[in-house]
């Protein structure tokens, strides 16, 4: 070995001297990658922090008792107690003089205004929904607690209004700053006042919010709920699962255990794959120009959002089956037709119970993307008002995700609460079912 | 009317011809199992799909059909029966004057002369009111009119009732007066089987065939109304048109060029925040994590996968561009509330998973003499990882992101929820751009007429973004594949 006359140094020298630089660099670089996992770590965080904090406070509805008297000569003059009747009555005047009665000073048009605002405008509906559970109750005076508007509802969970110091104000001390202008403030001095005389006569009262679970949607947030979409959800899903189940394990079969290798089945694998990876809106253009222009399908209905998220996921069911039933090792195959079974007898008695619990895994996994999918559902109405639970797949209806999105759409701070709300039992429904797909998997796993 | 009734009867038929069948099939054997060509139970399936298939058959070409026979005939008792010249009075002042634009000086209505619009609408009125809708500002004979269209549509479904039980009667039959020892009902039913699985398996084909066909149609017809190069080209785009002709801005435009530069923007922020923490992420996975590392975070990271788009789209909306907007203004800048930036970087956050995963299964697939042979040369795990794994794995690198930038493309619900809704030509990430995919929901969601182009445009968008990402992912499937094949 000779030496570079030049340099006074040797190629191990050399080398030494980079060394350090060298370790830096590998330090930096290794450096870099844990960063860009905190990184994406820190975006998870921060997105559950933020719905979580957003949502909890939904879970929880202000609510005032009332003592309500319904006279029979108003509900129901007639005394049928017809269901119909029922459901028409005016129960506002009732709910409004209960309220008139809790501030006996205010007289004036303006103040009993004042007064009934510090209600939910659809404290009636409650009202009626009692009664027509149990008739027997017109002509009683009933105790209920009614939501609170939504307004003070907010104000009294801390989420708007800065002028207010909630917690000094639920203990009815004054530090109402007062000196903001009125366009500022949610709420009036006069509304303050009354909020804060019921809080002092221990009507006001924090509780769990059944209707968010119970209801439909609604224009009033205090009596928006979600159980509406998760109907809608769940009628939608059942459609998806019922065709795309058979029809992907079907599917399956065909081209993995039957299919010749020609230019048909490559071409049919080929559009699998690339099915796949089509946007999910496009399917939702499919929806509308086949099945509601050309095939004439009623709008809005689950019928409709079930069969295109069936055609949306019937590709991931598919690879995910022929990946279960490739995984079946083909002595099994072997042994069934050695013994004489006919080759369907061989696969429907060996093959496929061997294969299901990969089959269901991928169904599953299908299914919560279907279940978590929005756009190809606005585009065939889904994004309708949806007032009525529905009955069958089809009624009206909407989704969790489209839900989720026509709230995140309205203005008010409740609504905004309610959204993160309807997310956090939408990641948990998801989270049960990706659960079951991990449990199923581990349960069923075979090594061969 | 009640087809689940009707597909009910005709499984309940197709149940008890699989009894009938196996037990015919076990006397006719006397009792001889060993004697019959195929199980009992073959034979009675034989029989229950003999039973089920041609009468379901039957309902499926029957239920098309029957709304238009029983609006013929509606339709046919209007024109001879109602559009006589002494019912004309009485129909000018009723609300169907309204409705088919009758002249004032008409002697006569004669339906085939009707414009499309109108016959269609007639149509729609007659099967409201024959549903029982309002029939308010009608004359008496409209009622007539609905009621021969609903007593046929009555007569239709009990003749479809008692024709479909009558083909199950008669398939069942045939089925079973041909069971006979040797019958070979096995087989008939394997391969009836297997003729489903066919079926299903074309699904996919007809899946895409469907949707080329219908937005090839749709998005023809709304080039017949607006030039296509003036889409292409165009940098002018407002697809509101107006209902009368002397409105303001009555001709809508249709250049798509600021929605593709809307969406190339977007795309483009998202790549920035996607590659390079997918990518580091994954070669840290992949080449230094340890397995309890690995074990934990890489199914969390997938987490970020699984959440619904329209969850980001809220988190885009209600955390991110009011961030971004609060940081624009402490220093001075103007950004927009619903910033391409925003919009991007949580498109970005969403991808991170896809473009992580996708890089570790072809670093992984690099084999292991490639890193040992560059330890042997004394090189750092870093200058392995850059000078030879990289360049390795980069065909199926490159490929995994052409289809992160797909589903970048396609995605709706975070651009629709935080990005804006004016057609901006801009390269500042600061300022509101759209998309394709918002314009096409905002286009198509909400009350639609089907001529209008501003709807059709909605499906000539759907074309564009079908074509991009069909292409994309033709390319990307194709650098991956021919990457694997060269390791394997």
């Amino acid at each position: 070995m000779t030496t570079n006359a030049g340099s006074t140094l040797t190629p191990t020298e050399k080398m030494r001297a980079t060394l350090g630089r060298r370790y830096a660099a590998e330090k930096r670089f290794q450096a870099y990658g844990i960063v860009a996992i905190l990184l994406a770590l820190s975006m998870l965080v921060i997105l559950f922090v933020t719905i979580i904090g957003n949502g909890m406070t939904a879970f929880v509805q202000h609510t005032v008792h009332l003592d309500v008297t319904l006279y029979p000569q108003d509900i129901d003059p007639e005394g049928t107690r017809d269901p119909d009747v029922l459901a028409k009555a005016d129960y506002q005047s009732a709910v409004n003089d209960a309220m008139y009665s809790l501030f006996p000073g205010a007289t004036s048009r303006q103040e009993r205004r004042a007064v009934r605002e510090l209600i939910s405008p659809g404290a009636n509906f409650v009202i009626r929904d009692m009664v027509m559970d149990d008739p027997s109750l017109v002509g009683q005076r009933v105790s209920v607690r009614v939501p609170l508007a939504s307004e003070y509802d907010q104000v009294l969970k801390g989420n708007v209004d800065p002028a207010v110091d909630f917690t000094a104000f639920q203990e009815g001390g004054t530090s109402v700053d007062w000196s903001l202008p009125p366009g500022e403030r949610l709420i009036s001095e006069d509304q303050a006042n009354y909020l804060q005389q019921l809080i002092r006569q221990g009507e006001v009262k924090a509780s769990f919010n059944r209707w968010f679970f119970t209801n439909g949607d609604s224009r009033q947030p205090e009596l928006a709920g979600i159980w509406g979409a998760a109907v809608g959800s769940m009628l939608t899903l059942m459609v998806t699962l019922a065709l795309s189940f058979p029809i992907g394990v079907a599917a399956a079969v065909y081209l993995e255990e039957f299919a010749p290798k020609n230019r048909l089945t490559d071409i049919i694998e080929v559009n699998i794959n690339n099915l796949a990876a089509v946007p999910s809106i496009v399917f939702g253009l499919l929806g509308l120009a086949v099945f509601l222009q050309f095939f004439g399908m009623p709008r809005s209905a689950p019928v409709v959002g079930g069969l295109v998220l069936t055609l949306m996921t019937l590709p991931t069911i598919i690879i995910a089956s022929r990946a279960a039933l490739k995984s079946v090792p083909p002595s099994i195959r072997e042994a069934a037709l050695g013994v004489g079974a006919s080759k369907l007898q061989t696969i429907f008695h060996h093959v496929l119970p061997l294969a299901m619990p990969g089959m269901l895994t991928g169904t599953i996994i299908g299914m919560a993307q279907a279940l978590g999918e929005t756009a190809p559902l606005l585009m065939i109405g889904m994004v309708a008002f949806v007032v009525d639970i529905p009955g069958s797949p089809l009624d009206p209806a909407t989704v969790m995700p489209v839900q989720i999105f026509l709230w995140s759409d309205s203005p008010e701070r409740a609504f905004t609460e309610r959204t993160s709300a309807a997310i956090m039992c939408l990641l948990g429904f998801l989270i049960l079912m990706n659960a079951a797909a991990v449990l199923l998997r581990k349960r069923f796993e075979r090594r061969w | 009317m009640d087809t689940i009734l009707v597909i009910a009867a005709i499984l309940v038929l197709a149940a008890a011809g699989f009894f009938t069948g196996r037990h015919r099939a076990v006397v006719r054997s006397g009792g001889v199992s060993r004697s019959l060509h195929s199980l009992p139970n073959y034979h009675g399936h034989f029989v229950a799909l003999w039973g089920a298939v041609p009468a379901l058959i039957l309902l499926v070409l029957w239920l098309p059909l029957e709304p238009i026979l029983a609006m013929n005939a509606a339709l046919d008792y209007f024109q001879h029966h109602i559009a006589e010249a002494n019912n004309l009075e009485t129909i000018r002042q009723s609300k169907l004057a309204l409705l088919l634009s009758l002249s004032p000086d008409a002697t006569t209505i004669r339906l085939d002369e009707l414009k499309p619009q109108q016959f269609a609408l007639l149509q729609t009125e007659i099967r409201n009111m024959a549903a029982g809708g309002a029939s308010a500002g009608h004359a008496a004979f409209m009622q007539e009119v609905a009621d021969v269209y609903a007593g046929y549509r009555e007569t239709s479904y009990i003749l479809m009732f008692a024709a479909c039980l009558a083909m199950a009667g008669v398939g069942a039959g045939f089925a079973w007066s041909r069971i006979a020892p040797d019958m070979r009902a096995r087989n008939h039913v394997e391969n009836a089987i297997k003729w489903f699985m066919i079926i299903c398996s074309t699904v996919a084909i007809l899946t895409t065939l469907g949707i080329v066909l219908s937005l090839l149609f749709e998005a023809l017809r709304f080039f017949s109304k607006v030039p296509i190069t003036e889409f292409l080209f165009g940098l002018h785009w407002s697809p509101q048109t107006a209902i009368r002709a002397d409105q303001v801005g009555s001709t809508g435009a249709f250049g798509a060029v600021p929605l593709f530069a809307g969406t190339i923007l977007i795309s483009i922020i998202a790549m920035c925040v996607a590659v390079p923490i997918g990518l580091l992420s994954a070669i840290y996975m992949a080449e230094y994590a340890d397995n309890r590392v690995r074990a934990v975070v890489k199914p969390i990271l997938e987490i970020l996968a699984g959440i619904p788009t329209v969850v980001y789209g809220f988190f885009a909306a209600l955390t991110v561009a009011p961030f971004f907007r609060g940081l624009g203004e402490s220093i001075g800048l103007d950004v927009s509330s619903e910033s391409a930036l925003a919009a991007g970087m949580v498109m970005g956050i969403m991808i991170i998973p896809f473009v992580s995963s996708l890089s570790d299964d072809v670093i992984t697939a690099v084999p292991q003499s490639m890193r040992e042979g560059s330890y042997g040369l004394g090189a750092t795990k870093s200058e392995t990882v850059r000078r030879v794994i990289l360049p390795a794995a980069l065909p199926g690198i490159v490929g995994g992101i052409l289809l992160a930038v797909s589903r970048a493309i396609g995605e709706t619900m975070i651009v629709v929820m935080a990005a804006g809704l004016g057609a901006n030509l801009t390269a500042n990430p600061l300022e509101a751009v759209t998309t394709v995919t918002v314009q096409i929901v905002t286009l198509l969601v909400g009350d639609q007429e089907f001529d209008s182009p501003k709807t059709l445009a909605a499906f000539a968008l759907g074309l564009m973004l079908f074509v991009m990402t069909l292409c994309l992912n033709i390319v990307a499937l194709h650098v991956v594949r021919k990457y694997r094949e060269q390791y394997e």
